[in-house]
């Protein structure tokens, strides 16, 4: 798809969405569903002097816990998918605390690391990292064997095997890794910014419902699906620029 | 010069090892080449595996130039038979690979490459991705690459094996053609008694597991002009394909 092509692929989608809400608030007919026109001229009202702080800290929170999911995931499935050793050893660790749902451990991580950003943080971190780690690995370990041999035959160290071919390799799949966490970090990132903070689109959201403010929380829900659509649209793009093969 | 000797190979498996390659005894001149022919099994890739410095585990020596095989030493070209080369690198990336692991300047092997791209034809595709190339045009990347090192070992497993009848035969004038030029020991293996004969100055017959050397032939046509429409051509390849089918039924 071509830059303008993808643009309109947007356009029509916001458009369909509209139109469902649309047909639901017409249906339903009460405050709790209202229009998205009344809703986007209280969002254009409201967007610079109360939801433009919450949704940086949102984004923050979350560039930050996919930062160090990048930075602790990606070296380890690297290792673990090249060396057989490594994939040994840390394997059986990543499949036992896979599967746990990462939202059981927030009373855990409050726990231990308080109620500010750390633990925010890293629930985002914990969802996205095993993800990263199991995609990376799995596409090292798809690359076939006879790609690797003219370079070891030229004597290449096992920088040059990182940097040559591990890294370009794996690097759809990791995207594609991330881009399948990031829904469910969003998600999550909610949940946690219901508790403990002032800031974060959470907090508004949970704070204008208690309010019974129903068009500032709509406002807030618009605000974080965008949030959504920038991140999204962002690792397509990375992906364009550095997967064009 | 590559020496062999005394080359065996055995393979662990889980139940029990097998032999690969057997008591293999080789010597090939500098600036020569040399076809292997083997039936599937034989331990053909195995070979050049050794030769390659991939598998490291065997008994006997292997040397060139006097010394033990070194990858990091020495120069080796290798040419899997799918050409090996990184589908995320372009054309002119791909060809200077080898030359920077080797920590060549980049500057230096302009000129070479810019020969080399005229030579086999490559020229207005330095900025292609391997998947926009024809199978043809990906093997003479592959040659390139090896090229531009100047090599003491070329390598090349089955290396036009996966092209066209009419390809291959233009490739393989092009690979003699860059061949003469540059002057490169190589080792290739075929199961294609043709190209042995076109292309090996020494024709080698591996017998069937354990690889065994069982003949080696000095091939007098090599390098005759025109070779492929001369009557000794068919006759030679006739003779061989005898033997092979008397060795490989034993």
């Amino acid at each position: 798809m071509n830059e303008k092509s993808t643009g309109l692929g947007y356009i029509y989608g916001i458009f369909i969405v509209l139109a469902f809400w649309q047909v639901a608030s017409a249906l339903v007919n009460l405050p709790i569903i209202p229009s998205p026109g009344v809703v986007l001229e209280n969002l254009i009202s409201v967007f610079v002097p109360k939801i433009a702080i919450h949704g940086l800290y949102s984004l923050g929170r979350i560039v930050a816990g996919v930062f160090l999911a990048v930075l602790i995931g990606i070296p380890l499935g690297l290792c673990m998918g090249y060396f057989a050793r490594w994939d040994r050893a840390l394997s059986p660790v990543v499949y036992l605390t896979y599967p746990i749902p990462k939202i059981a451990l927030l009373p855990v991580i409050m726990l231990l690391f308080g109620l500010g950003e750390m633990a925010k943080v890293l629930m985002i971190f914990l969802i996205i990292v095993f993800q990263v780690i199991v995609a990376v690995r799995d596409g090292v370990k798809s690359i076939p064997k006879e790609t690797y041999y003219p370079l070891y035959s030229l004597g290449a160290g096992v920088a040059d095997i990182f940097r040559e071919i591990l890294i370009p390799a794996s690097l759809p799949k990791f995207l594609t890794s991330l881009r399948v966490a990031m829904a469910t970090a969003i998600s999550v990132l909610f949940f946690t910014e219901t508790f403990g903070t002032q800031y974060g689109m959470g907090y508004f959201i949970m704070d204008a419902w208690m309010r019974v403010n129903y068009l500032e929380m709509y406002s807030g829900i618009v605000v974080l699906s965008i949030i959504g659509l920038i991140l999204f649209s962002t690792i397509d793009y990375i992906e364009k620029k550095t997967c064009y093969w | 010069m590559i020496k062999i000797n005394n080359l065996s190979v055995t393979y662990q498996s889980l139940e029990d090892c097998y032999a690969a390659l057997d008591n293999i005894n080789l010597e090939l001149e500098a600036g020569e080449t040399c076809a292997i022919i083997g039936p599937s099994g034989c331990g053909k890739s195995t070979l050049l595996k050794v030769l390659a410095g991939i598998i490291t585990n065997f008994d006997g020596t292997v040397e060139i130039n006097d010394q033990p095989i070194r990858p990091s030493k020495q120069r080796i070209g290798f040419i899997p038979q799918n050409y090996g080369l990184l589908p995320w690198k372009n054309v002119d990336e791909n060809i200077r690979l080898g030359a920077k692991i080797k920590g060549l300047s980049s500057a230096s092997g302009t000129e070479d490459i810019a020969l080399l791209l005229e030579e086999l034809g490559l020229k207005g595709l330095e900025r292609r991705y391997p998947g926009e190339l024809s199978g043809g045009q990906q093997q003479r990347v592959a040659l390139a690459r090896a090229f531009l090192l100047k090599p003491d070992l070329l390598l090349m497993d089955e290396p036009f094996s996966a092209l066209d009848a009419m390809t291959r035969e233009e490739i393989q004038d092009v690979f003699l053609a860059v061949w003469r030029e540059h002057a490169v020991s190589t080792i290739l293996v075929t199961h294609h008694v043709e190209e042995a004969v076109y292309l090996g100055r020494k024709i080698v017959i591996l017998s069937v597991s354990p690889g065994t050397v069982s003949t080696i032939i000095d091939n007098p046509l090599f390098g005759v002009e025109d070779v492929r429409n001369h009557e000794d051509f068919f006759q030679l390849c006739r003779q061989l394909r005898k033997k092979i089918k008397e060795d490989w039924s034993k």
